[in-house]
């Protein structure tokens, strides 16, 4: 029962961190339709931010506390500018946004690889979260992955108040229910998306910032979470804040409860497997917005 | 507005009448190229071609096999397969695993080395056995690859699961697979894959005779699978495909099912990448997880995008151009060719969505609009 448990809490913690790079690519993928396959690069420079203020900033929880917004900062003008250059010739062709985002994608990890090198490089987390707190019961929580799932809530329920009360998420939730209508509504759709990659762009780099905490920093960090991240949005329905946060828990529960009891790679195929069978029952996700687009 | 009351057929002249003959030029392009190809692919490459620079191009050959599948199923058929290194690598372990089992019985071991040296116990595992069938090996190169696909395609098809949600399924299905065949070590190699083929069916590996009669093998199975694809795209079902990919809702509605259309078009493509995996084995001699994974999955389809995806020709041509290039270039500048490829995606897909094949196209159209009358141009 103990194993199981500790079992669940790493798949919620390994669930918070899909969570908070799903959380971007709902807003790209899920609401603007673009599959944007920079979007682990996006993670590996808000990652690397940190890593490079932590050179200048000693106190390891000060830094980390500063890279949180300059990693959205930075990120989040990355993700703006792809979109100035790139992506907004390519609104009516999503397929090809894929192909052309993973070639910015490979670019953007040679980059880095020339910059900082090719091994993975590595930042001290503050005292405060290597350690461990035990609830009892022979349960042990790490500190550092409880902070990265209330960073991953509090992602969600800032994103969720842009959203619902802004004007600019009254803007972004006008131009996906119906982007002609807002455009003769007086909204500037362009400037919309570009703040809507903003954002998107942003949370990725917050993601990196977490991911310092649990793993190696490097050029090809992104990849290894990014498929996991598009099938939360896929499962978790379009544009749909609540389905990405269910599936995000429900697939890193499952995936770290089944490589307990088989192992990593079958547990892979296994959650593939349950994905598929999913989308039978439910072929729009797990929550569908609707709109007015026969597509 | 008395126009109006005019008879319909006094408003509008009849069309003009397609002339009843081609021209001769015009009606030999395609054979004409087929029998260029050919001769290209079977007499002068091999002439001119040292045995190392064949054994290249043999390898470039198998990513075009791909590649024609590629076009067929995202150039004619919008589906953007991200995971044909699934069927490749299906078709390559499906080969390679035969090619092991019969250089361990020339050799009278039970085992094919790498398992000896992994120590498992001394029976080989149920799943190999069949394998040792060189006709039953040989059929799953095919049979296996199109299996997976028909599977995954009628669930996700049926469902009306498409457009990017496919993309994302077929790519986390090859991230699956090759996660999976490196975590068994002890069955399929692991990271290494399988590695070091002796033979092929009877013949040595190693006599740069036999490496020349893989290619032509190879070239062959190209050409074949080029008459294939280009016959299914004039065909009936070519023209549902496009159909379907330009507007599924309205073939719908004229009493066809879309999702049929998609499967076979998903199928066929997957066969054809399950077979140039299996003739990759004995070309390169190897087949590992790295090959197949998500990069290598993608990289199926830069080659097709660069060259033209929609036009059979150019989608091989660009698969053996981009490969060729790889090779080339990634030796001598490793950093350079990576910002390359990436720059290469970014402008064959984001401003040339044609690829090469469609500035020929642009030309001709031109040449065309020059010399016909003025007339029929306003038509």
């Amino acid at each position: 029962m103990t194993v199981i448990l500790n079992q669940s809490f790493t798949g919620i913690s390994i669930g918070a961190v899909l969570l908070l790079i799903a959380l971007g690519l709902t807003l790209t993928f899920g609401q603007m339709g673009v599959i944007n396959m920079a979007h682990g690069e996006f993670i590996m420079a808000g990652a690397y931010t940190t890593y490079v203020l932590q050179k200048s900033i000693s106190s390891a929880g000060i830094s980390l506390l500063v890279a949180l917004p300059v990693a959205f900062v930075v990120a989040g003008l990355m993700g703006a500018l792809l979109e100035w250059l790139l992506i907004r010739r390519l609104y009516t062709r999503p397929l090809d946004t894929l192909l052309v985002t993973w070639g910015v994608s490979l670019m953007l990890q040679q980059l880095a690889r020339d910059v900082f090198g090719a091994p993975n490089v590595q930042t001290h987390a503050p005292d405060l979260l290597t350690d461990n707190v035990s609830v009892g019961g022979g349960i042990t929580l790490a500190n550092s992955r409880l902070f990265i799932l209330g960073l991953a809530l509090l992602c969600v329920l800032a994103l969720t108040l842009i959203l619902r009360t802004t004007p600019l998420g009254r803007r972004i939730r006008a131009v996906v229910q119906n982007r002609d209508l807002a455009e003769v509504s007086g909204i500037a759709t362009g400037q919309v998306d570009r703040m809507t990659f903003f954002i998107g762009s942003g949370l990725a780099g917050v993601a990196g910032v977490a991911l310092t905490l649990v793993g190696p920093i490097g050029p090809t960090m992104g990849t290894n979470y990014i498929v996991d991240a598009f099938l939360v949005v896929v499962v978790g329905g379009i544009g749909q804040l609540k389905g990405s946060v269910i599936t995000a828990f429900a697939l890193g529960v499952l995936q770290s409860v089944l490589e307990y009891s088989t192992t990593v790679s079958v547990a892979k195929v296994i959650v593939l497997v349950a994905i598929v069978a999913f989308l039978q029952w439910r072929p729009q996700g797990l929550y569908t917005l609707r709109t007015r687009s026969l597509a | 507005m008395t126009t109006t009351t005019k008879p319909a057929e006094a408003v509008t002249p009849p069309p003009p009448q397609p002339s009843s003959r081609t021209p001769l030029l015009e009606r030999l392009r395609v054979p004409g190229g087929f029998a260029l190809g050919a001769v290209l692919l079977l007499a002068i490459a091999p002439l001119a071609l040292s045995d190392f620079r064949l054994a290249l191009l043999a390898k470039y050959l198998c990513y075009a096999i791909v590649a024609v599948g590629v076009s067929l199923a995202w150039g004619r058929g919008g589906l953007l397969v991200l995971g044909q290194g699934v069927f490749f690598g299906l078709g390559g372990y499906a080969m390679a695993m035969h090619l092991k089992l019969a250089d361990a019985a020339d050799t009278g071991e039970k085992l094919p080395d790498f398992m000896q040296l992994y120590g498992t116990g001394d029976t080989l595992p149920w799943w190999w056995e069949p394998f040792a069938n060189p006709v039953f090996a040989l059929a799953m190169t095919v049979i296996l690859p199109m299996a997976v696909a028909a599977l995954l395609g009628f669930l996700v098809f049926r469902r009306r699961v498409k457009g990017a949600y496919f993309a994302i399924l077929s790519q986390a299905l090859a991230a699956a697979l090759s996660i999976w065949l490196v975590g068994q070590q002890a069955t399929t190699g692991g990271t290494n894959g399988l590695t070091d083929m002796q033979g092929f069916f009877g013949y040595s590996l190693d006599d740069p005779v036999n490496q020349k009669m893989v290619y032509f093998v190879i070239a062959v199975v190209l050409l074949l699978l080029m008459a294939l694809a280009r016959q299914l795209f004039v065909s009936r079902y070519g023209e549902l495909l496009i159909a379907v990919r330009d507007s599924e809702e309205r073939v719908r509605f004229l009493g066809y099912n879309p999702a049929n259309v998609k499967l076979v078009a998903y199928v066929v493509a997957a066969g054809m990448a399950g077979l140039a995996g299996a003739l990759f084995v004995p070309a390169v001699g190897i087949i590992s997880p790295a090959l197949i994974g998500i990069v290598p999955s993608i990289g199926f389809v830069i080659g097709a995008a660069v060259g033209g995806r929609a036009s059979l020709v150019g989608a091989v041509l660009g698969a053996v151009a981009v490969a060729w290039a790889q090779s080339t270039l990634s030796d001598a500048f490793p950093a350079g060719w990576t910002y390359f490829q990436g720059l290469l995606f970014v402008v064959a897909v984001g401003f040339l969505p044609g690829g090469l094949a469609s500035l020929l196209t642009v030309a001709r159209n031109r040449r065309k609009a020059t010399t016909s009358s003025g007339s029929e141009v306003a038509v």
